[in-house]
């Protein structure tokens, strides 16, 4: 389908797609069995400037935005949904300090992300504060010219690898979601450590730790916005957030579907190829089905996003929800079309089913998504009162 | 250190078929990319840049379509592209067409290191790059797997061998045709690959370049072309069937009757 893209966006799909191929491909298997990190393809993306896809230029990024995000995420999510993770999560961690850092903090920071010098990580998830994000036990308590942060992250994509972290903490506990604060923290700061490497179901390439800050003090300088800005800059960060996830599961879903018409063609059984049968054609339809239509989601809402538009809350929640639910779905019956084969570790689609299950989990599951559109329907209604 | 870098665009394809009436390749409805040895060729080029800075020049000579090679080059990050492209040139063999292309690398000037694809996958010849440094008088190594050192002066390399490898010292100016073990070829950068749309690629003619006609294209060819044909299967054979105990004991048996074994 066409979706009238630019020459330019077109561009960066055919090179987010040749390093898919070309570099992550081959590699995939072996990343997620040794559950490595992807240094080397990391470094390509970097080498084609895809990591500052979503930056302005004067910030040294291509100065595009969420769809343009989401044709890279897409395509490398078709190869490696690890991969297309660790990518990723350097745009959540980069939209806080996009959307609520000053000036100075922008021109400090931005650069090395976009170039792919540095990579980043957002921490907000702890081992109490999940779903419900406000019970957040992480301290910033403000001494002089520093805050001192205490407290563990939990989960936390790229943790470890990542330079620039963008953190949510408490100043002031006593005023719930109003006491949250956002901070940029740089690796190294005294105090500031990792906890274990986490070891996942899928997802395996990418790198989730627990950062353990004890006493680490942060120049003033790195509050984002203002105190007690800190939930806002975080669910603002994910309203724009859950589209790279959309963009994942139809990525994903894209991929396994690839995988199963290929297979589906070559398999034989009672003297055909099993694609003839019915069966097969109609699961596959369905499959065909469900990620086109993930994909004109995401496609739209970005460029509602990238419109300028301030209400898409609802619209994004739908997004990550709807294209999880399908990249779970088309994941699962590609196994399911490969027989025994898609339970075996030789084939793709054994990972990639295991992958697609955290696209339901992580940055809000969505039943949380549900709620969030629920409220903005109560919401829209009232008004129109 | 000023690099130049040889390339070539060939036909996409390993397998390619030949005109049995002219015995030259038919390109028609076949696309075309840039010399697979040649990225590799690229790849070095920028990555001696980075380590000790300087410039990479990009060459190739071809018919206008090859300005596309080019473009890809300067999408991974060449500084400089040059295409040289004439009617005078055309059917050129590998004599003209490294005669040519030293003239080429004449009129550029200073440079340091010439890299170049160990061959071209559509002539599989492996002569233009030595035939150039033969031409400009400088040393050459070739099957280049890695360069073991390079600053101003001194340069030692590994040639692959069938064996191993070769680890040759030698000074700059100096030419080097490079295998794929060297590196692995980057991506092309966004930035550049929208900037390489517009690109003005210069192109220089025949009466640009300093050259004797009689050396050029046709004319300056002594190569002759008799036939050109796959290699075709000689000898007997004969499968052996049967599980693999069977297929064992069948194998030893035909070559005690052969009376190897």
């Amino acid at each position: 389908m066409d979706y009238f893209l630019t020459d330019a966006q077109k561009t960066i799909r055919d090179i987010a797609r040749k390093i898919a191929i070309e570099k992550v491909v081959p590699s995939r298997a072996e990343l997620d069995e040794k559950e490595e990190f992807p240094h080397e393809i990391m470094k390509a993306l970097a080498q084609a400037d895809l990591f500052g896809l979503y930056i302005p230029e004067k910030y040294g990024g291509f100065g595009g935005g969420s769809i343009d995000l989401a044709l890279a995420v897409e395509e490398l999510s078709s190869a490696c949904l690890g991969v297309s993770t660790t990518f990723a999560a350097n745009a959540l961690a980069a939209y806080p300090v996009l959307l609520f850092g000053s000036e100075e903090q922008k021109k400090s920071f931005l650069p090395d992300i976009a170039s792919g010098k540095k990579l980043a990580a957002f921490g907000l998830t702890e081992a109490g504060a999940g779903s419900d994000a406000a019970a957040i036990q992480t301290t910033a308590k403000k001494e002089g010219d520093e805050y001192i942060l205490n407290g563990t992250k939990q989960w936390i994509t790229n943790g470890g690898e990542a330079e620039i972290y963008t953190i949510i903490a408490m100043t002031d506990k006593s005023k719930g979601t109003r006491g949250a604060s956002a901070f940029i923290v740089e690796k190294g700061t005294p105090g500031f450590s990792f906890g274990k490497k986490e070891k996942k179901m899928g997802i395996r390439a990418s790198a989730t730790r627990e950062l353990v800050f004890e006493n680490c003090p942060v120049p003033k300088e790195n509050l984002l916005s203002k105190e007690g800005m800190g939930f806002i800059v975080a669910m603002r960060t994910l309203d724009i957030s859950r589209v790279g996830i959309g963009a994942q599961g139809v990525g994903l879903a894209h991929g396994a579907l690839d995988e199963a018409v290929k297979y589906a063609r070559e398999r034989h059984q009672f003297g055909k190829p099993i694609i003839s049968f019915q069966a097969i054609q109609h699961m596959l339809a369905d499959m065909a089905i469900l990620t086109e239509s993930a994909r004109a989601l995401v496609y739209s809402t970005a460029r509602v996003i990238d419109s300028g538009s301030k209400e898409y809350s609802k619209e994004s929640a739908m997004v990550k929800v709807f294209a999880s639910d399908v990249a779970m779905k088309v994941a699962t019956d590609a196994v399911q079309i490969f027989g025994g084969y898609g339970y075996m570790r030789e084939y793709p689609v054994e990972k990639m089913m295991r992958d697609a299950k955290i696209l339901q989990i992580y940055e809000g599951t969505n039943q949380i998504q549900r709620n969030i559109i629920g409220q903005a329907l109560i919401k829209e209604a009232a008004s129109k009162k | 250190m000023n690099i130049i870098v040889c390339i070539k665009q060939v036909p996409d394809t390993s397998e390619v078929r030949i005109n049995p009436e002219t015995n030259t390749l038919i390109r028609e409805g076949v696309p075309s990319i840039v010399n697979p040895f040649d990225m590799y060729a690229i790849e070095e080029g920028l990555r001696i840049k980075e380590m000790i800075g300087g410039k990479v020049t990009a060459i190739s000579m071809g018919p206008p379509q090859a300005l596309e090679a080019l473009k890809e080059a300067f999408s991974l990050g060449v500084d400089e592209v040059i295409l040289i492209s004439d009617r005078a040139f055309a059917g050129s063999d590998t004599l003209a067409t490294s005669y040519t292309l030293s003239k080429a690398i004449e009129k550029i000037g200073l440079f340091d290191i010439i890299l170049c694809g160990k061959q071209a996958i559509d002539g599989d010849t492996a002569q233009v790059g030595p035939e150039l440094a033969e031409h400009l008088g400088i040393p050459f190594v070739t099957s280049v797997k890695k360069i073991d050192e390079i600053r101003e002066g001194y340069l030692r390399v590994h040639r692959m061998m069938e064996d191993g490898y070769d680890v040759i010292e030698t000074r700059p100016p100096a030419l080097l045709t490079v295998v794929k073990e060297i590196n692995e070829p980057r991506p092309p950068s966004l930035k550049r690959k929208i900037q390489a749309k517009n690109l003005q690629v210069p192109v220089w003619r025949k009466e640009d370049l300093d050259v004797d006609e009689k050396r050029l294209g046709l004319k300056g060819s002594p190569t002759q072309v008799l036939r050109i044909f796959p290699p075709e299967i000689k000898g007997e054979r004969k499968i052996l069937e049967g599980n693999l105990e069977e297929q064992i004991y069948k194998l030893v048996s035909e070559l005690k009757g052969l009376g190897i074994l």
